[in-house]
């Protein structure tokens, strides 16, 4: 059992554990007793790894960035989560637990999605199953995001707007948790981050590991090396960064690095940089880092992009970079935007702004000639094209 | 000190309001108005940004209150004076983030100077009170109360009986607050089951109580019950709040 995934007190480290009120106990009772069982079974698998193969279009190519390489000095490898059905790593997760809502004979399906990309991916599932699907998003997003609110309706799943609080991601989270509450029976709730109450963050990063585990049988095809020098992928909640770290968790020969949003920078307001501004807290149902007040109230955190405004991180990442398994490393809107700009114009792959903040850190460190870096391209960059737009005058 | 919420007691009325709500030092003449109408215990609500166990009333009644700047240290600024104007038992209820911050045993220690019988969290779970916290809350003499709710298996709720030193905040429906309660047969079986659990604990149901009619119904078979967001709105948009106050009270009571 590694020191850095869930103990069975649903922690790690001092992190994690389930903070919910009484009403959602029975419901997250039940799946912390089943998840388990219900995900080692071999039916359950085979389903499982069918639709990631069919439906998702796994494995996903560990692709050789030659001209990206050249330009480092090094080599690097980009894990394309990118080309995924519906454009981002959020359909693993999504697959897995519709597969596990089944079987626990749940007939609606709720979830909360701050850029779109895990609405989508939970609206995909929940038409692919026919089960009834409801997803929150926050007021400001539903405006910022208007080719993904079209995309889950086309696919039948009522889009619901949060207009508490700031009307962003976290809200949208707090309006799901709702929700839950009063459908205590027959709904399940599709958490897209490694973030919630355990056992989600565990599950979820289960989920995502496939991303590592792949990527270790591609990068030994390729190089035979067992692993990479470094495993780099950004962080809002950090689900694609748990699974592209999973399977590397203990070799401590892979350096592990988590890319925060720094936003306008982590010395103004306008900053998601949980790990350098964040302390201990609760919220959503785990304890872990937390942006806030000092009074303890949440502060809304800022990234131009959408996926990574999230004022915590997974309990799991508050334990790696506490425990310095995992460097934490910051990137700001202006770097992200340069990184994306690069790779589009190197490799002709436009990535997600989110992605692009784990781009950002080449530039941060030199690197060695013989060494391998594995960057996870967590997502596609179509759906923030306005943005890069806007942004670079095109 | 404030008398023990007795067993015997029936018929109880528990008023719900947030700190600082509709204006920062709004909490203590809320708290000596209740008293005069009657009302038998308190509950003040410290805002949290992040409510997700309440509906939109409370929401919005935290956000104001946050916004007018109250803080848990203001708070107990304000409750220094409270046990010279209010002899009722009063309870804090709010969200675990904000005691966190102002430290658990700080925050108990607070509770106990200004004589605040128990508090209410409701995202603090019963095995993180078990495992980390109980001595505290025993070492301050604060209790916690523990919500129970028609999902909560008899084993749990004996446990959460075992646990409890004030009352069982017995939750009217798997709900947010502000809901309104529908008393149907489920329901009242519901509360009948509880009531012939021979508890220790008194019980008292809070979610969904809005007027006479879902009070006299909660109250069947229970010790009594508690009156939250109907309240808080009787105290939206006006500057003459507070003679608002005993015609509601006297609506419930008659």
């Amino acid at each position: 059992m590694s020191k850095y995934t869930v103990d069975k007190n649903g922690y790690y480290g001092p992190f994690g554990g389930a903070y919910i009120p009484e009403m959602l106990y029975p419901n997250v009772e039940e799946l912390r007793k089943n998840y388990l069982s219900i995900i080692e079974d071999k039916t359950f698998k085979n389903d499982f790894h069918q639709l990631l193969k069919d439906y998702v279009g796994r494995p996903s190519p560990l692709y050789f960035a030659k001209r990206l390489s050249e330009k480092y000095q090094t080599n690097i490898f980009l894990k394309r989560e990118d080309l995924n059905h519906t454009g981002a790593h959020k359909i693993n997760n999504t697959i897995g637990q519709i597969l596990l809502a089944e079987r626990l004979g749940k007939k609606r399906i709720i979830a909360e999605t701050g850029a779109g990309q895990h609405g989508v991916a939970t609206a995909t599932v929940c038409a692919l199953k026919g089960m009834e699907c409801v997803v929150y998003m926050g007021e400001v997003d539903i405006k910022r995001q208007a080719p993904n609110v079209a995309r889950m309706k086309m696919m039948g799943a009522t889009v619901i707007p949060a207009t508490s609080g700031s009307r962003t991601l976290k809200d949208a989270t707090n309006e799901a948790l709702r929700d839950w509450i009063n459908h205590p029976l027959d709904t399940h709730y599709i958490i897209g981050s490694v973030v919630g109450p355990h056992p989600y963050p565990d599950m979820v990063a289960r989920f995502q590991s496939v991303i590592s585990q792949e990527t270790r049988t591609q990068l030994f095809t390729h190089t035979k090396k067992e692993f990479p020098d470094y495993a780099i992928a950004c962080v809002g909640g950090g689900s694609n960064a748990s699974g592209m770290f999973y399977h590397f968790l203990d070799d401590p020969e892979v350096k592990l690095i988590a890319v925060e949003a720094a936003g306008l920078g982590t010395d103004t307001e306008k900053t998601a940089a949980t790990t350098k501004l964040g302390k201990e807290g609760v919220l959503h149902g785990s304890r872990s880092l937390l942006m806030q007040s000092p009074d303890g109230q949440v502060i809304e955190p800022y990234s131009i992009s959408a996926g990574l405004d999230y004022p915590g991180i997974g309990p799991q990442h508050a334990w790696l970079f506490k425990s310095e398994r995992a460097l934490y490393a910051q990137a700001t809107d202006e770097e992200a935007m340069q990184a994306a700009k690069l790779l589009t114009q190197l490799e002709g792959i436009i990535p997600a702004i989110e992605s692009a903040h784990a781009l950002a850190y080449l530039e941060k460190q030199t690197w060695k000639k013989e060494e391998t870096l594995v960057i996870c391209l967590s997502g596609r960059g179509d759906k923030d094209l306005d943005n890069y737009m806007k942004y670079f005058d095109l | 000190m404030t008398t023990k919420i007795k067993k015997e007691r029936k018929h109880l009325l528990s008023i719900y309001y947030t700190a600082g709500y509709p204006y920062l030092d709004s909490t203590l003449s809320i708290a000596e108005e209740l008293q005069k109408s009657g009302v038998n215990f308190l509950e003040i609500g410290f805002p949290y940004s992040d409510p997700v166990a309440d509906g939109p009333t409370i929401q919005y009644s935290s956000q104001v209150a946050l916004k007018n700047g109250m803080t848990l240290s203001v708070l107990f600024k304000q409750l220094q004076s409270l046990r010279d104007k209010v002899q009722i038992p009063v309870f804090l209820m709010g969200y675990l983030n904000p005691v966190l911050q102002y430290g658990v045993e700080n925050f108990l220690k607070s509770c106990q100077e200004v004589g605040i019988k128990g508090v209410i969290l409701p995202d603090m779970p019963l095995y993180a009170y078990e495992n980390e916290f109980k001595p505290l809350f025993e070492k301050y003499d604060i209790s916690l109360v523990f919500l129970v709710t028609p999902q909560t298996s008899e084993e749990r709720i004996r446990k959460i009986d075992r646990l409890s030193k004030s009352f069982i905040y017995l939750l009217s429906s798997n709900s947010t607050t502000g809901k309104h309660l529908n008393v149907d047969a489920e329901t009242e079986a519901y509360f009948k089951r509880i009531g012939e659990m021979k508890l220790n604990a008194p019980t008292i149901v809070g979610f969904g109580i809005s007027d006479k009619n879902s009070f006299e119904n909660a109250v069947k078979h229970t010790n009594g019950a508690i009156i939250g967001s109907a309240f808080v709105k009787q105290l939206h948009n006006s500057d003459e709040y507070l003679k608002k106050i005993k015609p509601f009270i006297e609506e419930i009571k008659k």
